[in-house]
């Protein structure tokens, strides 16, 4: 047996002994990243088939997570950033071979377009909510014109009341981009990490189409659990069934390219086959994430009573451990030489 | 010009005076490295075999870390050394992740830092400073392009060998074996 043993004399931080240059912000970001792709992604898909009325929670409701995902995913990412104070030098520059690159300009065009997207549908969500009250009552006093006993959506700002109106005139057109912008950045968050190829267990351009229908699965699986119509939980949840099943496929997938790949590939694979991350892996993202909340979905349609937020919550803590999985096994594997 | 170096492993001897002097020279922060030296035994025992390498940024021709980075601060100067401007740089990591050497890191002030082939050095007609001090003159610097420099001289006249050729980047220090 030819044995080989490797000392180093470095020891830099994060970087020795094993690579850990990324920590809890980015797996964070790259599933509130896919949440907020998955629910904009489905609001703008059935308003262009103009089922607005018949699926409201996913066209009107639902997209509200959106802007709060960007908004906390972003902070996390500012976090990450060890030299924060010049990150406005992301947008000197357009640079087509860093996905980090197109990923800060999708960023940059999707937050405004979902703000725009809850704004034009908040008369219709919250008709009478009284905002009388502490941070929400705040907010909406800074927007809108005050009145006295009820909600007044008067915009205070003439110029909010154009954009609004321009938004809602072109709202198809609008919808198309927000379409487009969510598929982006679905994708953009898998393909971020497999233009690593010195990592071996990102280096695989499955990642991307993984990355976008997990994030769409979660986006699915928030929708079901909001609404309150029997006819689009339903429809949500058979939309999540095949997800779960489109994704157990990729997974699938991405091992066997894994076993036929290189040698460094294999052991990636082996760090989810009997490595330190079988556990992690196969029991929170497989069995909880996937299987189980897939098989709950199914029994609900065939008229067993379970309650529609378990297997939502399954499937989204499963998406964000599936994440966290993945960056840090990642950042584990290296090419030895 | 291509700057490049090789680096007898046969000579070496693992004895660090190449990482002293570059954190001298380049004002490395404590603690950290910009080279090293890796040790590895090969073989089944009692035939062993023992080889010391002094590492580095490999100065690559296909550049992982030039691609990835979003901003433009780590780029590619004149003789295809790779370098990166701190003021540009927002401390992503992504050029840490796609390095397979993992030959930078993030300096205290939150920028990346690397081995710059110490250009500083070279734009007054002298060697880097690993290069200048190793005792054993076990390593070679010099223009690729130039067939009478030393290093194209030594890697012509030798077996060597790259790290990590199937990562593809094409890297341009060159172990003799």
């Amino acid at each position: 047996m030819k044995e080989e043993l490797i000392v180093s004399g470095r020891m830099n931080l994060n970087i020795d002994p094993v690579l850990h240059i990324w920590h809890w912000q980015i797996p964070l970001y790259l599933f509130l990243g896919g949440l907020a792709a998955g629910v904009l992604f489905f609001a703008s898909l059935y308003s262009i088939r103009n089922e607005e009325e018949k699926y409201s929670t996913a066209v009107k409701i639902a997209p509200i997570l959106a802007p709060i995902a960007i908004i906390i995913g972003l902070i996390a990412l500012l976090l990450d950033l060890k030299h924060k104070l010049y990150f406005w030098q992301l947008y000197t520059t357009i640079r087509l071979s860093s996905p980090m690159s197109w990923g800060a300009w999708v960023l940059m065009a999707i937050t405004p377009l979902s703000f725009v997207w809850v704004g034009i549908h908040l008369k219709e969500v919250f008709p009478k909510i009284d905002f009388s009250q502490k941070f929400f009552g705040t907010l909406y006093k800074m927007f809108t014109k005050e009145q006295e006993g009820g909600v007044n959506w008067e915009w205070k700002f003439g110029w909010l009341t154009k954009l609004e109106k321009l938004a809602i005139e072109n709202k198809k057109m609008l919808a198309w981009a927000i379409l487009l912008a969510s598929v982006i950045l679905g994708v953009y968050t898998g393909i971020l990490l497999s233009a690593f190829n010195a990592r071996p267990l990102w280096n695989t351009a499955i990642l991307g189409p993984l990355f976008l229908v997990s994030g769409l699965s979660t986006g699915a699986a928030s929708i079901m659990w909001l609404s309150k119509s029997h006819e689009e939980q339903k429809l949500f949840s058979k939309i999540d069934i095949l997800l779960i099943v489109i994704e157990l496929f990729f997974i699938i997938h991405l091992f066997m390219g894994f076993m036929a790949g290189p040698q460094v590939q294999i052991e990636s694979a082996a760090l989810f086959w009997g490595g330190e991350f079988t556990l992690y892996f196969g029991l929170f993202v497989v069995i909880l994430g996937l299987i189980m909340p897939g098989i709950f979905e199914v029994m609900e349609l065939n008229g067993y009573h379970i309650h529609v937020a378990i297997p939502a919550l399954m499937i989204l803590v499963g998406g964000l451990i599936f994440r966290f999985v993945i960056v840090e096994a990642g950042q584990i594997t290296r090419y030895l030489y | 010009m291509r700057y490049a170096m090789a680096i007898d492993t046969l000579k070496c001897v693992g004895c660090s005076d190449c990482v002293v002097a570059c954190q001298t020279e380049n004002n490395v922060p404590h603690g950290y490295a910009r080279d090293w030296i890796t040790e590895t035994v090969d073989g089944v025992y009692p035939s062993l075999e023992l080889e010391f390498r002094s590492e580095r940024c490999n100065h690559c021709d296909n550049t992982p870390c030039v691609r990835t980075c979003p901003t433009g601060a780590s780029h590619i100067i004149e003789g295809g050394i790779v370098k990166v401007t701190p003021g540009k740089c927002i401390g992503c990591g992504a050029c840490i992740q796609s390095c397979p050497y993992d030959a930078r890191f993030s300096s205290p002030e939150g920028w990346v830092d690397k081995c710059t082939f110490c250009d500083h050095r070279i734009a007054n007609g002298q060697d880097p400073a690993c290069v200048e001090v190793c005792p054993t003159h076990c390593m070679y610097f010099g223009d690729l392009d130039d067939k009478n420099s030393n290093v194209s001289k030594v890697i012509a006249n030798r077996k060597w060998k790259v790290l990590a050729p199937e990562a593809g980047t094409d890297p341009q220090i060159f172990y003799l074996i």
